[in-house]
């Protein structure tokens, strides 16, 4: 399989005319584009069911979270969750989605051993959200727009266990009845890349949004993925839904290994049959589970033990305006209030909790002028202003590019970006956290980075000073003064230090003459004797000066 | 108060008003009708579940409640008190087996529902047992309420307490609920639960000249009930006065947040509703009712029917409901196909009935082979079908669509009427086993009943006379959406009018009870005077053998 990544045609689901982007395969009969839509099924964050009072949480003994809703009694009647509701609306404004103020429930009939009712309550025609869209930010740079068809309401089934015993089957109806969005896109995908970046994306809007936790092992985040292959420009071609498709990394795999299955078909000169195939994560393959004509006829109609679901416009408006910061907007802002790039900011957008974290950091107030003199703004009053309030209040704060600093004083945001990303990160991956929850607050963070600002320490120092926060904990300054990790920019013992140096090593000093690279060795020397602490500007200076070399 | 023949007499506003007063205990009233059911119900079959001990235990307990309002209304606080106790304290009660009792088996008469005991109580009969009232035990029904004759039961035929005239033919009590009105016919309780999708309380009630209330749809909580058809679902009372409906209506009804599809509207006070006449009323007689082939008995109840109602102050005028014709085939079609996804939970995995076989889908099949009678099985493919892919528009879709009409024909004629006058059905009680094979004449039963139903009015059947063999005929009453109130106000006014019918001979006991006519059936009325205008003390001789 042979990858190009063409222009990106900015809004295109339909870009016939522009060189088709995506993956190409190279069939012996010419290219083949590859068309992906995605049915992605999220649980709504709520802690009841969609309509019984049974619990949602995950786990727990088999059957522990059952109502008589759940476990369809004679009799029982669902009621619609108001919360499940609110989400689902709050998602659509997500996701830019028109709000259908009048939705109706359908009942989906189908028999089978953990779907109690003998139907899945669920939306056909008339869903709660319509059409909507997602921008994905390619590694490229580039941007691509994914529409959404519509998302609605559905009931989870329960879970069959085939293990417990060797002639039957037992059921666990936790599950059954939990509520979960299901969101369709426009066949608007080109690559299993986009579809990773889509389903990564739409995962981050929940997740800032509170609506679906995105846990695809404990599958709360579950996608269904249509693919289909067509030559470039050409009517879209006969689709396979691949189901069972459980990670993000699964979704590669199962989208090139059906791409491809598909045009071997193709070039071979038969035809694609619409199935439904299941995806196995063990070989990576897919096979096939059902074809069209043992497709299931769901008999839909409206549930009669529901109205239709009304809601007025009020009350979307209540939950537009009280929806938070979504990712692409914090984007653009870091973008413009911070001066970082797009990609960085698209980096640290990724996930709420890393953003929030990053802006804390920026925005956090700088220390007060001490004694010793280092500190920044020196003689000036911290003025404490509104900012760090400010931007922890609301996402939605236009933020600040500069820290609530002592008169004007700036943090470089640039450079706390580069501790979030570079070693935060890292400490974070090593150890299998998120950043938020390495135990560095943020505002020691931006500590750290003071000192490093001020010259108090060394860049190299600072990792070592991580280290111990992260392995301490403790506050940087703290850390630093306790361990005597200062700078040392002492002018006159350090020239001490550099006449021993060179007093001991006149062959490197003849050297240094001519070949005036080799100043590093001196430096490294200077900084060996003073155990990392000098103030490398200034060794490098002061040598310069000493041995006579001139700049670079 | 010794006969417990008398006892089994007691309309429910007497038998509560002879509580409170203390003239008679609610043990006494519960005992006579637990006899009065071991007596009948071999013969009867009426019900499918007698509750003789549960009955005497709440009995007790109503008896306790009540001594105590007693003792605090000898204090002076008698407003205070009576206000404490529920409107059917001590009232004795028998309940269709399609709703949920707690810890009391629950069948809905099928096979498929074998010894299922629900751990609930559906939302209206707990609202009975919080008013007081008595359970006397579950009551036969035709299977899930898909029948029109009682014949589907699991459990076998209900026989109508009533026969023809010089016949010992027995006959169906209608249905679905022919054990509620065949029940309160013999007097084997003074009023019963009944629910009704497309006739299956007025059409028995009428069968067994017994008042059958099928309230609108949304004023009775749905929650607990074994759903047939969900949107035309509907409880509602049968009992032997309009007085009695009126008070199990009040006790029944109200809001319950646990049914979506139950109405936030409140619940008028219906008995104190009634008596204040119909003058000036406007009632409708809709044309398209006086279907072709209309027996002339029927007619000329109907025409009585207009000539009370109009001797009583009301104004009777035609109206046309265009769209009637369509009723019967449209609700044949949104009836089971909602059924037919209702039933779908019946399967075998998680309670009733379950037939092995050798993997799940031949469980399923095996259980609901054997677990669901033949007319079930009819309901749940013709459901299945015409929501199938391909067929969902030419029926389902087009049925709703006359549906609306419907509706609309009602809306248009209550713009101009206050409530509609019809027979209840086209004919009389017919024998056990005349209809069975075929059902278009059994669903053609519910002629002059499914309309209401689809429209979601509340609808009222009335004893109005009896044919020529002998047998009780009723008159419909359909009103606006939520006006029970006047639907009873007028159903009384025919329950004035037409006098009393005979009581059935009591042939199933055996031995009917002798001389007990007249004898002591007024005491209780004249201690506690009647609260309507005097019409309820002809009614109230229930053992004199009228004359039609």
């Amino acid at each position: 399989m042979q990858k190009t990544r063409a222009k990106r045609a900015k809004g295109g689901a339909d870009d016939a005319e522009a060189r088709p982007r995506g993956d190409i395969i190279e069939g012996a009969t010419g290219p083949w584009e590859v068309v992906i839509g995605m049915e992605v099924h999220a649980q709504v964050t709520s802690r009841a069911k969609l309509f019984s009072g049974a619990s949602t949480a995950f786990g727990g003994p088999p059957n522990a979270h059952v109502s008589l809703v759940d476990a369809a009694m004679p009799g029982m009647l669902p009621v619609i969750n108001a919360e499940c509701v609110r989400q689902a609306v709050r998602t659509g404004l997500g996701l830019k989605a028109k709000i259908n103020l009048t939705s109706v429930f359908a009942r989906k009939n189908y028999f089978y051993p953990d779907l109690p009712q003998g139907y899945q309550i669920s939306q056909y025609d008339q869903p709660i959200v319509g059409e909507g869209e997602v921008i994905l930010d390619m590694k490229d740079g580039s941007t691509v727009r994914v529409g959404i068809e519509r998302l609605h309401l559905e009931q989870d089934a329960g879970k069959s266990l085939h293990d417990q015993h060797p002639d039957y089957s037992y059921v666990d109806l936790n599950r059954s009845g939990v509520a979960l969005m299901e969101i369709v896109s426009k066949p608007d995908l080109r690559s299993a890349e986009e579809a990773r970046a889509y389903v990564t994306k739409l995962r981050t809007i929940m997740r800032y949004l509170g609506t679906c936790d995105g846990n695809m092992e404990q599958g709360s985040l579950r996608a269904d993925i249509n693919i289909s292959v067509r030559r470039p420009g050409e009517p879209l071609g006969t689709r396979c839904e691949v189901k069972n498709v459980n990670s993000i990394r699964f979704i590669g795999q199962a989208i090139a290994y059906e791409a491809q299955r598909q045009v071997d078909i193709l070039e071979d000169g038969g035809e694609i049959e619409q199935e439904t195939r299941l995806f196995d994560p063990k070989s990576g393959k897919t096979r096939s589970m059902r074809s069209k004509e043992e497709a299931h006829d769901y008999r839909y109609f409206p549930d009669p033990d529901l109205l239709p679901l009304e809601l007025d416009q009020a009350f979307v408006d209540a939950l537009a305006a009280e929806l938070p910061e979504l990712p692409d907007e914090k984007k653009a802002r870091f973008m413009s209030a911070y001066g970082l790039s797009a990609y960085d900011a698209g980096v640290l957008v990724a996930s709420r909790r890393t953003a929030d974290y990053f802006e804390a950091a920026v925005t956090a107030p700088m220390p007060l002028p001490t004694g010793g003199g280092e500190a920044p703004g020196k003689g000036k009053k911290e003025k404490k202003t509104g900012s760090k309030t400010g931007a922890k209040a609301g996402g939605k704060g236009k933020g600040k590019a500069k820290s609530a600093g002592a008169g004007g004083a700036k943090r470089d945001a640039k450079v706390v970006a580069n501790w979030v990303m570079g070693d935060l990160s890292m400490h974070a991956n090593a150890a299998g956290c998120a950043i938020a929850d390495l135990g560095i607050a943020p505002e020691r963070l931006a500590g750290l980075v003071d000192l490093m600002a001020a010259g108090t320490i060394s860049g190299k120092i600072a990792k070592d000073v991580l280290q111990i926060m992260v392995e301490e904990g403790g506050d940087p300054a703290e850390i630093v003064k306790a361990r005597g990790l200062e700078q040392m920019s002492d002018t006159g013992a350090l020239e001490a230090i550099v006449e021993e140096i060179i007093a001991a090593n006149p062959k490197q000093v003849e050297q240094v003459k001519t070949k005036p690279k080799t100043l590093g060795w001196f430096v490294g020397q200077v900084m060996k004797a003073t155990q990392g602490k000098a103030n490398p500007g200034l060794v490098n200076q002061l040598l310069r000066d000493r041995l006579e070399v001139g700049e670079g | 108060m010794a006969d417990s023949s008398d006892l089994t007499r007691l309309t429910i506003a007497e038998a509560r008003d002879a509580l409170r007063k203390g003239d008679l205990s609610a043990r006494t009233l519960a005992e006579a009708h637990i006899a009065a059911i071991e007596a009948a119900n071999g013969a009867l079959n009426a019900f499918v579940l007698p509750t003789p001990e549960k009955a005497l235990a709440m009995a007790d307990a109503a008896d306790e409640r009540l001594a105590k309002a007693r003792r605090g209304r000898g204090k002076g606080r008698a407003k205070a008190v009576d206000g404490a106790l529920g409107a059917l304290e001590g009232i004795p009660i028998a309940v269709k087996d399609l709703f949920a009792t707690r810890a009391v088996r629950t069948t809905a008469c099928s096979h498929i529902l074998d010894g299922f005991v629900p751990p609930y109580e559906s939302t209206v009969t707990q609202n009975l047992w919080d008013a007081g009232a008595v359970l006397l035990g579950k009551l036969n029904n035709d299977e899930f309420a898909m029948g029109s004759s009682n014949e589907t039961s699991h459990f076998g035929p209900v026989v109508n307490p009533w026969r023809r005239e010089g016949s010992d033919e027995a006959l169906v009590p209608g249905g679905s609920s022919g054990g509620s009105a065949a029940a309160v016919a013999a007097r084997l309780c003074p009023g019963a639960m009944a629910t009704d999708t497309g006739g299956s309380i007025r059409q028995p009630a009428a069968f067994t000249g017994t008042v059958g209330l099928k309230p609108t749809y949304g004023r009775c909580s749905r929650w607990g009930i074994v759903a047939f058809a969900s949107s035309l679902d509907q409880a509602g009372p049968i009992a032997r006065t309009v007085r009695d409906a009126a008070i199990l209506l009040g006790a029944m009804a109200g809001h319950d947040p646990k049914d979506t599809t139950s109405a936030d509207v409140p619940v008028p006070d219906y008995e104190a509703e009634l008596g204040r006449g119909i003058e000036g009323l406007k009632v409708g007689v809709p044309k398209e009712y006086r279907a072709p082939g209309m027996s002339a008995e029927i007619e000329a109840l109907w025409r009585r029917g207009i000539a009370w109602l109009e001797e009583a102050g009301a104004e009777v005028r035609e109206v046309s409901l265009p769209h009637t014709r369509y009723a019967l085939p449209a609700y044949y079609i949104v009836a089971p196909a909602e059924a037919s996804s209702n039933l779908a939970r019946y399967d075998g995995v998680r309670y009733g009935l379950r037939v092995p076989g050798s993997d799940i889908v031949s469980m399923y099949e095996n259980t609901r082979a054997e677990g669901f009678g033949a007319e079930v099985k009819r309901r749940v493919l013709i459901g299945t079908y015409v929501l199938s892919a391909g067929y969902y528009d030419a029926y389902y879709l087009k049925a709703q669509r006359v549906r609306t009409l419907i509706k609309r024909d009602f809306d248009a004629a209550f713009e101009r009427v206050d409530v509609l006058l019809t027979p209840t059905t086209p004919g009389p009680a017919f024998g056990i086993g005349e209809k069975v094979g075929d059902p278009i004449a059994m669903y053609l039963n519910d002629i002059f009943t499914v309309t209401v139903n689809m429209a979601g009015l509340p609808g009222l059947s009335v004893p109005a006379g009896l044919s020529g063999d002998g047998l009780p005929l009723g008159l419909q009453l359909i009103g606006k959406p939520f006006d029970e109130a006047t639907v009873l106000r007028a159903g009384q006014v025919l329950e004035t009018a037409a006098g009393p019918l005979p009581e059935p001979e009591a042939w199933w006991t055996g031995s009917p009870p002798k001389g007990a006519a007249g004898r002591k059936r007024a005491s209780g009325r004249r201690k506690s005077p009647a609260r309507g205008k005097g019409a309820r003390g002809a009614k109230a001789s229930p053992k004199r053998k009228a004359s039609p």
